[in-house]
């Protein structure tokens, strides 16, 4: 007789812990034969403010790490993610066999744009940092600086790549993030707070919510104590983001969902994705006996 | 005689000099500055290479703030205008942005060098437009802004070096700009230097009060043959620069300004996919430790906060005191008050000059008569000002708390509120205690101090033993609600490209 197998309950991965939504609100996930995924936390402005929380007392020591440790700590997480491709892959193919190759190379790519990111982190200071040559008797010199929390939103499209394109040069330079999860395709994300959860990142640095995005992005334009909005939102939502953004004059980073990108391609990481998210410190130093 | 004094050191040692009050005891003989700022008895519109009228005929008075003397007709820019001079700047950026780096280099240096050739005129033209001492305009302003231009001239065919990694830098297109009114002229080359160096061609908005420079720039732009629409200049008031802001042929936007404009600008722009830096006010803390070399740091606090009359984004306006030394500090700067010299600024001894405009001068006294009525405890040093323009004489508070509105407000204004500190970490905590980030400064000997507070500061410029230092190669912007973007050094040039 064969054994019914035990089902998972998506829970999103806020603040080290795996929660629902403190409303107890989810939406229900069908695969494309209509087969029920599960339940997805339909997380709220209630959950969003928890999770800038938690991110606010986890990003200080986060950023604080040496370089070598986050980087460390990336390449653990590639570890983690490689080890469980076959679960990560089933959760981008939801049972559907044809769509099985391509959710394999994705996987495989966000392995591989970890493992470029957890190189970078010791290493981007290096070229986006200077020693200026004032003219007067000072050790100049600029520095970039974590932004602090980072607000996310993930597309549509590739719903484990581009999150992990878009939260990886986030924290490899001390940043922390609360990512909004694709809104059609949300388990990708559920399955990856696994993976964070075993990767030495500590709790808090890396927060998932899982929601519908019309109803959060109002709060991440306007939450205070995110300093920077990035992703990926169509025209309304990058105008809703961009004018609660001037409230606390909050950066934004969005790319239009119009524009096709290919996040497979040369120009989906990079040094820039991390200058985008880092703020400069120019430092006047006497110099003197 | 000098050496009958040296030889008895020990009375020196046993009886120290009595303080030097120069009050009213020692008058100074006035020394005014009197090279022709060679100013026209009116200013058209600068678009596409010529000076036109404005298409509505309107022009404003431009009034010298040290004697409310009329200086100037400038015009009264609007709407059309501002589309003229998007229409001009769009029809030369395809050959500006492709010349060779190299050429319009060229240009940048030779704009460097007319200024430098003009600089003594256009000091007096700063100090009598915008009320600023004239030994500031002429030993600040005017070089640092020829300096701009020389340090991003050297860039332009070096862009490829800049950015590592990128297979192309391309200039955004037509960039819209609109500067503040206290460093008129300064601002004016932090913005063009960069924006040109990089292939963009400019609609500019100088401050309503402060025009002359720009204007008087503008034919230097003739006089170094720089292709007409390269830059183009548009007098007026808010709604000019609302114009500017707002127009659809900005590829980029780039403000200094207030944060309260600044966050207006965010919302105008918002969808529209125009690029946006913006420089916006700030609340330094300028905190010095016990260890600290006292004399010096006094000289730094004053220059600190009455540098231009205060009137600096970056001012050192919220001092942070080691309680220990506290009173030490602050009988010494009282002293050193005393013997500023508050007046003409076209005198070549004058401290302080006058405040920009009957409006900021009225908001300074606003803001301090809330700060004597919250509580805190105002000195100012007996002086004479002048009968007639705007002046506001040295101020600070003592006894100020957090929450008191001088404390986290920009005043910008010669106004200085003092707080105390016990230990480092308090230091920290005070000095990041606002919602602005954009300098601080740090008084102490200890070199591993003076990294851990610039590491700790939530300021884009942190200042040791040194206070309101600027320099081309240096960048400058801020953190948090003192806005976003980088002017000055090799970080200035990534606001005007686009990487690929």
């Amino acid at each position: 007789m064969p054994r019914l197998p035990i089902t998972k309950t998506p829970k999103v991965y806020v603040g080290g812990a795996f929660i629902r939504s403190e409303s107890g609100r989810t939406f229900p996930l069908k695969n494309a034969r209509g087969a029920l995924v599960g339940h997805i936390p339909q997380c709220t402005r209630k959950d969003l403010r928890n999770a800038v929380e938690a991110a606010a007392k986890a990003g200080p020591g986060w950023a604080r790490r040496t370089a070598y440790n986050r980087g460390q700590i990336l390449y653990r997480l590639a570890e983690m993610i490689e080890a469980r491709t076959a679960e990560l892959t089933a959760a981008l193919a939801l049972g559907e066999p044809k769509a099985q190759p391509a959710s394999l190379r994705e996987v495989g790519a966000t392995v591989d744009r970890l493992i470029h990111y957890a190189g970078w982190a010791d290493k981007y200071e290096q070229l986006l940092g200077s020693v200026n040559p004032v003219a007067a008797p000072y050790f100049n010199f600029t520095v970039s600086e974590p932004m602090g929390i980072i607000g996310m939103i993930a597309p549509a499209e590739a719903p484990l790549l581009a999150l992990i394109s878009l939260i990886a040069p986030a924290i490899v330079s001390g940043n922390s993030v609360i990512a909004l999860a694709s809104e059609p395709r949300p388990f990708a994300a559920i399955v990856l707070g696994e993976m964070l959860a075993t990767s030495d990142l500590p709790g808090g640095v890396v927060n998932l919510l899982t929601g519908f995005h019309k109803e959060l992005i109002p709060t991440f334009a306007t939450h205070q104590h995110l300093r920077a909005i990035s992703g990926v939102a169509p025209i309304d939502e990058r105008t809703t983001i961009e004018r609660g953004a001037a409230d606390s004059i909050k950066r934004v980073k969005l790319r239009p969902s119009e524009d096709s990108f290919d996040w497979y391609g040369p120009h989906a990481q990079g040094l820039d994705a991390i200058r985008d998210l880092v703020e400069f410190k120019t430092i006047w130093h006497p110099i003197g006996a | 005689m000098s050496a009958a004094k040296a030889a008895k050191p020990s009375r020196r040692i046993s009886r120290p000099a009595p303080e030097l009050i120069f009050g009213d005891f020692w008058t100074f003989d006035p020394s005014p500055e009197t090279a022709d700022p060679k100013l026209k008895a009116r200013y058209d519109l600068f678009i596409g290479g010529n000076f036109i009228a404005p298409a509505a005929g309107g022009y404003f008075a431009s009034i010298n703030p040290a004697n409310e003397q009329r200086l100037t007709e400038i015009a009264l820019g609007d709407a059309t205008d501002v589309t003229a001079a998007y229409a001009a700047a769009a029809k030369a950026f395809p050959a500006w942005s492709r010349l060779p780096g190299a050429e319009r280099g060229k240009y940048l240096f030779r704009i460097a060098r007319l200024l430098q050739d003009r600089a003594r005129e256009f000091a007096v033209a700063e100090t009598l437009d915008g009320g600023k001492p004239i030994k500031e305009s002429r030993d600040f302003d005017i070089p640092m802004s020829a300096a701009h231009f020389f340090y991003y001239a050297g860039w332009a065919d070096k862009l490829a070096h800049a950015f590592p990694g990128a297979r192309e830098v391309n200039p955004h297109g037509v960039v819209g700009q609109v500067i503040p009114w206290n460093f008129p002229l300064l601002m004016l080359a932090w913005k063009l230097a960069p924006a040109l160096a990089t292939g963009n061609t400019v609609v500019l908005k100088p401050a309503e009060t402060t025009s002359i420079t720009a204007l008087k720039l503008a034919e230097i732009l003739q006089e170094a043959e720089l292709p007409p629409g390269v830059v183009n200049i548009v007098t007026g008031a808010g709604e000019t620069g609302a114009a500017v802001v707002a127009h659809p042929g900005a590829a980029k936007i780039a403000f200094t300004g207030s944060t309260e404009v600044g966050r207006r600008i965010m919302r105008a722009t918002a969808g529209t996919g125009r690029k946006l830096t913006l420089e916006l006010g700030g609340k330094a803390a300028n905190i010095v430790f016990d260890d600290a070399p006292l004399d010096q740091a006094v000289e730094g606090i004053v220059n600190g906060i009455f540098f231009n009359q205060g009137h600096v984004c970056c001012a050192g306006s919220r001092l942070l005191v080691q309680e220990s030394v506290a009173e030490a500090v602050i009988a010494k700067l009282k002293n050193r008050m005393r013997v500023l010299r508050v007046g003409d600024p076209m005198d070549k001894n004058t401290d302080i000059g006058a405040i920009n405009s009957r409006e900021q001068l009225d908001r300074i006294q606003r803001l301090v008569a809330t700060g004597s009525k919250e509580g805190a405890k105002l000195y100012q040093p007996a002086c004479k000002l002048p009968p007639k323009g705007y002046y506001f004489p040295p101020t600070l508070f003592t006894g100020v708390h957090q929450s008191h509105r001088i404390a986290r407000e920009e005043i910008f204004g010669p106004v200085l509120s003092i707080l105390t500190f016990r230990t480092v970490e308090e230091a920290v905590e005070k000095a990041n205690n606002t919602a602005y980030g954009l300098s601080a400064g740090v008084w102490t000997e200890k070199g591993s101090r003076i990294l851990k507070m610039s590491t700790e500061l939530k300021a884009g410029v942190v200042w040791a033993n040194t206070y309101n230092k600027f320099d081309p190669a240096s960048p400058f912007g801020g953190y948090k609600e003192s806005g976003f973007g980088r002017e000055g050094g090799r970080h200035g040039l990534a606001d005007y490209v686009t990487t690929d």
